[in-house]
């Protein structure tokens, strides 16, 4: 099972064509199981952020994007964004995972001279990686201009940004979150991870977010609102994102749980940046891994 | 006649387009005071109109760049570099796209707007970013060149353009190559180096010094980023000592890449005439006096700086600002 190569748009007509959600669902555990893995041989890496974020990654590459993991510059792909940087681990984990690098490479996550830095960077020249992000809010504009120049070009190409509720405390998502519906890109979509945590703990962003949904409708954007675990939700959302017509960009805000997938994390703040003690990364990947054992030889 | 090179970057954009490149324009919400408004009306499927949103207008030209469509993005200099810096380092700079920034009202001679609009930091900070290409050109015919060349170029780059009307220097002969400087007028005593509006006034400052037995060679150095280093030190060591004047902080900037280079190449005395600190809100004649950049500031540095050179110990030029200048008012909370 790898990333769909057609080049058939992806649309809620077709369900015979759908990746079954348990297959979803088991991708989604492997990633989580990666993403472990990788950080506990970098010895760093927000594995929670990864953790609110895998199931929606998940579906994505293994069942909504257009791509072609042995061709990650074809000029067709959809594209996917990841503007909440800090969790690059579970995306590096699905890139691998579709086959677009080895999987023993995600042993050299933070590693000197590795194409797998800390955050995303283009300039590292990492298979799939589309947009350098780590300082946060930039996403949803640099998408723009992605959406923007595919309407230039000629493509009819999704574009699809993950950003973080944290980061929607950054006053640039609400600039772009203004000028896409203005522009009428409707084939762009932004997922927002809304897992209510930030760094500083699980009393979540800052600034409250409120009613995020009315917040991006108010703004002119199509909105779906969906559990960000419920695969098929997660599916259904990402699927029908940006097939509208309108001129109305599409936010799907996703309720998360930081860490979700395996309660140590979900409950320790701790798992924010750090990775797991030896003893409990072994019951982890007993308990996760979808073949019961470690993917990359840890510990 | 005289012209400003933000009139000069508004015409050299619909020209570069007629002539068939490749690019579109983002603009921050200022098409007219930024003059990408005759390119809008002339290529309006080709104009993207950011709104008053500098930081969002860099990510969405970074997004067009990385996706094959060569950008030129244009806003004050004041906003678009200092407010949208994060975005310039990490989504520009770091994977080195083809966006090329334009900044117009750059400097003091920007006037009456006041501090808030004087960028006088910002080839400090752009020329810090590693593979970015920087320039300020003298007039219409090298802000057409200088912008070709960007916008022809692989890389990102920044143009900086002034809304002070100045006369053409080099109507002729452009600086187009990136790194090129040109030896205006030749001389033997003192290398006086120079960019944008000033080197109207240095080429007036080596008129009077001429007159007074004084030969001064006149170099006009656009491009600050890559900085032709041999070049400006072969001058150096024609003359002796360099003056730099600019209308930008002395930290970074010209003063920063003529000191660097001579300090590598050929360390002789140097000193500089360049912004003192925040101006104040005038005309723009009024602020180059009040900032000491005017004629008369270039002939008196100039005369020291022989005068140190020639072995007669003699303070360095200096220019303070007046606190008349900066004005009374209110002060922060706890200072007396």
């Amino acid at each position: 099972m790898t990333g769909r190569t057609s080049a058939v748009g992806a649309g809620v007509d077709d369900r015979v064509t759908w990746t079954p959600v348990d297959d979803l669902e088991a991708r989604a555990a492997q990633l989580r199981t990666l993403v472990l893995e990788m950080v506990w041989c970098a010895g760093s890496g927000h594995p929670g952020a990864s953790f609110s974020a895998a199931d929606i990654v998940a579906a994505l590459y293994f069942d909504v994007l257009q791509h072609r993991p042995d061709d990650p510059r074809w000029a067709g792909r959809d594209r996917f964004l990841l503007s909440k940087g800090h969790a690059v681990p579970v995306v590096y984990a699905a890139l691998a995972a579709s086959g677009y690098f080895p999987l023993e490479e995600l042993r050299t996550l933070r590693r000197p001279g590795s194409r797998l830095p800390g955050h995303p960077d283009v300039s590292r020249r990492t298979p799939g990686i589309e947009m350098s992000s780590g300082s946060l809010g930039q996403g949803v504009s640099f998408g723009i201009g992605v959406a923007q120049a595919a309407r230039i070009r000629g493509l009819d190409h999704r574009t699809f940004v993950l950003v973080g509720d944290g980061e929607c405390n950054e006053g640039q998502v609400w600039e772009a979150a203004l000028l896409a519906p203005h522009w009428g890109l409707d084939r762009l979509t932004v997922v927002v991870d809304r897992n209510d945590a930030a760094v500083e703990g699980p009393r979540g962003p800052i600034s409250p977010l409120g009613d995020l949904a009315a917040k991006w409708q108010s703004f002119g954007w199509a909105v779906e609102q969906i559990d960000g675990h419920r695969m098929p939700e997660v599916q259904e959302a990402l699927r029908s994102a940006g097939t509208r017509r309108d001129g109305r960009p599409t936010a799907i805000i996703a309720t998360t749980r930081k860490g979700h997938g395996l309660s140590i994390i979900e409950q320790s703040p701790t798992y924010h940046a750090d990775p797991l003690p030896d003893e409990a990364l072994r019951q982890a990947v007993a308990t996760l891994s979808p073949t019961g054992s470690s993917y990359l030889d840890v510990p | 006649m005289t012209r400003s090179t933000r009139d000069a970057f508004g015409e050299s954009l619909v020209a570069l387009a007629d002539d068939g490149l490749d690019f579109v324009v983002v603009d921050g919400g200022v098409s007219g005071a930024a003059r990408t408004a005759p390119f809008e009306a002339a290529y309006p499927d080709r104009f993207l109109n950011c709104g008053i949103s500098e930081q969002n207008m860099v990510s969405v030209a970074a997004g067009l760049a990385w996706s094959g469509v060569p950008v030129v993005a244009a806003s004050f200099a004041a906003f678009l570099i200092n407010r949208a810096f994060d975005q310039i380092r990490l989504q520009v700079a770091q994977p080195g796209l083809r966006v090329t920034l334009v900044g117009s009202h750059a400097g003091i001679t920007a006037g009456p707007d006041g501090i808030s609009a004087h960028a006088i930091e910002d080839l400090a900070l752009v020329s810090a970013l590693p593979g970015f290409s920087v320039g300020v050109p003298v007039d219409a015919a090298e802000t057409e060149s200088m912008l070709r060349t960007m916008v022809t170029g692989d890389g990102p780059s920044y143009l900086r353009v002034s809304k002070h009307k100045t006369p053409v220097v080099v109507s002729e002969r452009p600086c187009t190559a990136p790194g090129s400087l040109r030896v205006l007028r030749p001389g033997s005593d003192v290398t006086i180096v120079s960019h944008g509006v000033m080197v109207p006034v240095v080429l007036a400052a080596a008129e009077r010094l001429e007159s007074d037995g004084v030969s001064i060679e006149v170099v006009n150095a656009p491009w600050l980023s890559p900085f032709d280093e041999a070049a400006l030190s072969a001058s150096a060591r024609r003359t002796g000592c360099v003056l730099v004047v600019t209308e930008h902080l002395g930290a970074g900037g010209l003063v920063g890449a003529v000191t660097a280079a001579l300090a590598r190449r050929a360390p002789v005395p140097a000193d500089w005439v360049a912004v003192p600190g925040y101006a104040g809100s005038a005309p723009a004649g009024d602020l180059l006096r009040s900032t000491g950049l005017t004629v008369d500031d270039v002939v008196g540095a100039a005369r020291s700086l022989l005068t140190r050179a020639s072995g007669t110990p003699a303070a360095p030029a200096g220019h303070e600002l007046e606190l008349s200048a900066l004005g009374g008012g209110t002060a922060p909370e706890g200072t007396s």
